[in-house]
C-alpha cells in the first residue's frame, strides 16, 4: 500500500501564482519607486514604507500617564507610547458607540417593519432609497447638533450602520418560519418574550449579515468625518500625513487601516457563523 | 350600524393607497413638529433651521449658487467613473472567467477589496492627481471597480450548462461561444454589478467633493456649511438625497427590465 503523496502548499499552481502575483507587484513598486516617473515620495520604497510602519507601532513618541487605583496597591506612572495606540482607541471608542447606537436603532426599526406589513409598506421605502445615499453630506449636521468633538463621528458611525442592519432585520423578521412564530403565540408569549426567544434567535444570520456591512460603513463614515474635522484618532493621523507630505506614514496607516478593517469583517463573519452557511 | 366606523377604520387602513398616505403624512408631520419646536423655543434655530425657511431657501440656491452646472459637474464625474468601472470591470471579470488558476488565486483578494474601506485611501489620490476632478473620478473607479469585477464573473460562471452546450453542438468557435451564449446569458448579472458600480462611485464622488472642497454638489454643501448657511446646507443636502434616490430608481426599474422572467 503507498500512501498518497502530499503536494507542499506553496507548491500548488494557485499558492505559486499567488506568490508570483505579489512578489511581481512588489517588484514593480519599488522599480517605480526607483525610477523617478512620479513625483518624489510619491511612491516610497518598500524600505521607507516598513520602516515607517515599524516605528508608527513600536516607536515611543507620545506621553501618557497611567493611574490604577486598587485597594491593595495603586499604579501611578508617567510612560511613553506609539501615538497610534492612542488615536486607534478614540477610533475605536467612536465605533463602537456609533455601532453600538446604530444596530439598537437598526434592530428596532427593523423588527417594527418587519413585524407589521402596514409599516414596512409605509416606511420601508424611504430607509430603501435613503440607504445607498452618501452619509458623509449629513456631517456639517452632525457637527452643528453635537460639536465637533468625538460626538459628531460617534453620530456619523451611528447614521451609517442604521440603515443596513434596519434593512437587513426586516427582511430577516419576514424569512422567519411562520411555524415559529405561531408556537410563541400558542405560549402565549408577550411581546418582549416573542422578541428575545422567538424573533431574534431565528433571525440570527440576517443579524449578524447587518452588523458586517454595518460595520463597514460605520467605520468609512467615521474616519471620513475624523479626515474632514478632527485633532485625534487614525482618520485624523492620515490627514495629518497627507497635509505634511510624509508619504511613507500614510501608506503604513492604511496599510493598518485596511488590515483592522477586513480583520474586523472577517472576525464578525466567523463569529456569527456566516462562514460556516456558506460552506455547508 | 355600530359596527360602521370600526369597519370602516379597517377598510381605509387595508386600502392600497393607505400606506403611502402614510409614510408621506407621518414625513409632513414630522416636518411640522420641529417647525412648531422651533418657533415655541423648544429647538435652537441656530442649529436647526426652521423647515419653512428651508423651502423658501431652494429658489435662492438652485439660482445663486448655480445647482443645475454643479449637478451636470458632478454627473458627468459619475459618467466618467461608470465608462472607466465598466470597461475594466468587465474586463475584469471576463479575464478572471477564462484563466480559471487566476480566478482561483484572485478571486478571494477582489472580494477583500470590496469590502475593504477604500474611500480612505483620497488623500493618497490627492497627492497622486492634485486636488481636482481626476482624483473624483479615479476615487469613484476605484470604490466600482470591485462589484462590477465579481458580478460579471458571477454571470459568466452561471450560464446555464444546456446553453453552453448548444454553443458546442453547433461548433461555435471561442469568440462566437462569447459573444453569442455566455455574453448575452450574462448580461442580467453584469448590469447588476454595473448599477452597484454607479451607486458606489457616486457616493464616493459625492463624499470626496465635500471632503476636498472641490467639484460639484459635494463641494456646494462644504461651501454652505462653511459659510453657515444653514437653510442653505439642508437644501443642498436635499438636492444630493433627491439624486441619488432618483438614480437608485431609475437602475432598479432597468435592472428589473433587463433581469429574464423566472
Amino acid at each position: 500500500m503507498t500512501l498518497p503523496r502530499v503536494t507542499p502548499r506553496w507548491v500548488q499552481p494557485v499558492t505559486a501564482l499567488r506568490i508570483a502575483i505579489i512578489v511581481t507587484v512588489l517588484a514593480c513598486w519599488e522599480a517605480l519607486a526607483a525610477s523617478g516617473l512620479l513625483y518624489r515620495d510619491v511612491v516610497p520604497s518598500l524600505v521607507a514604507i516598513g520602516k515607517a510602519l515599524f516605528s508608527l507601532l513600536t516607536v515611543p513618541d507620545m506621553p501618557a500617564q497611567i493611574d490604577i487605583n486598587l485597594h491593595l496597591f495603586r499604579i501611578n506612572t508617567a510612560i511613553t507610547i506609539p501615538a497610534i495606540y492612542w488615536h486607534l482607541y478614540v477610533t475605536f471608542y467612536e465605533i463602537a458607540f456609533g455601532m453600538v447606537i446604530g444596530c439598537l436603532g437598526g434592530l428596532v426599526v427593523g423588527i417594527a417593519l418587519g413585524g407589521s406589513r402596514l409599516l414596512r409598506r409605509a416606511y420601508e421605502p424611504l430607509l430603501y432609497y435613503l440607504g445607498p445615499c452618501p452619509k458623509i453630506i449629513f456631517f456639517p449636521v452632525m457637527i452643528m447638533w453635537f460639536g465637533v468633538g468625538p460626538g459628531s463621528k460617534v453620530a456619523m458611525g451611528a447614521i451609517s450602520c442604521f440603515f443596513p442592519v434596519a434593512l437587513n432585520v426586516a427582511g430577516g423578521m419576514r424569512e422567519i418560519d411562520r411555524v415559529l412564530i405561531r408556537v410563541g403565540r400558542s405560549f402565549r408569549a408577550n411581546t418582549w418574550q416573542m422578541v428575545t426567544k422567538i424573533y431574534l434567535p431565528a433571525m440570527r444570520h440576517p443579524i449578524i449579515n447587518g452588523v458586517r456591512i454595518g460595520l463597514g460603513v460605520c467605520l468609512i463614515g467615521t474616519l471620513l468625518a475624523e479626515t474632514k474635522l478632527s485633532n485625534s484618532g487614525v482618520g485624523f493621523l492620515v490627514i495629518q500625513a497627507y497635509s505634511l507630505f510624509n508619504m511613507p506614514l500614510m501608506y503604513a496607516l492604511l496599510i493598518v487601516l485596511f488590515v483592522i478593517a477586513i480583520g474586523a469583517n472577517a472576525l464578525i463573519g466567523r463569529l456569527g457563523g456566516l462562514d460556516d452557511i456558506k460552506r455547508r | 350600524m355600530g359596527h360602521t366606523p370600526v369597519m370602516s377604520a379597517q377598510a381605509i387602513t387595508k386600502a392600497r393607497w393607505f400606506p403611502g398616505v402614510l409614510g408621506i403624512g407621518s414625513f409632513i408631520g414630522a416636518v411640522l413638529l420641529i417647525e412648531l419646536l422651533i418657533r415655541v423655543g423648544l429647538i435652537n434655530r441656530f442649529i436647526v433651521p426652521l423647515p419653512s425657511d428651508i423651502v423658501l431657501a431652494f429658489p435662492r440656491v438652485i439660482i445663486e449658487e448655480d445647482v443645475l452646472s454643479r449637478f451636470l459637474l458632478t454627473a458627468a464625474e459619475a459618467f466618467s467613473a461608470s465608462i472607466l468601472v465598466t470597461i475594466f470591470g468587465v474586463a475584469g471579470g471576463v479575464l478572471l472567467y477564462q484563466y480559471r488558476l487566476l480566478r482561483e488565486a484572485t478571486e478571494t483578494w477582489v472580494a477583500a477589496v470590496a469590502a475593504a474601506p477604500l474611500v480612505l485611501i483620497y488623500p493618497l489620490y490627492l497627492v497622486i492627481f492634485g486636488r481636482n476632478a481626476n482624483t473624483i473620478v479615479a476615487m469613484g473607479f476605484t470604490a466600482g471597480l470591485a462589484p462590477v469585477i465579481l458580478k460579471t464573473l458571477e454571470g459568466l460562471a452561471g450560464t446555464r450548462r444546456v446553453l453552453i452546450n448548444v454553443g458546442r453542438s453547433f461548433n461555435l468557435t471561442p469568440s462566437q461561444q462569447f459573444w453569442k451564449i455566455l455574453f448575452p446569458a450574462a448580461l442580467p448579472t453584469i448590469f447588476v454589478g454595473m448599477r452597484l458600480g454607479l451607486i458606489f462611485a457616486l457616493i464616493n464622488i459625492v463624499g470626496v467633493e465635500y471632503l476636498i472642497n472641490f467639484g460639484g454638489l459635494g463641494q456646494l454643501i462644504n461651501e454652505l456649511a462653511e459659510r453657515y448657511d444653514l437653510a442653505g446646507t439642508y437644501v443642498a443636502i436635499s438636492f444630493v438625497i433627491l439624486i441619488s434616490i432618483c438614480v437608485f430608481f431609475l437602475t432598479e426599474r432597468l435592472e428589473r427590465w433587463l433581469r429574464p422572467v423566472e
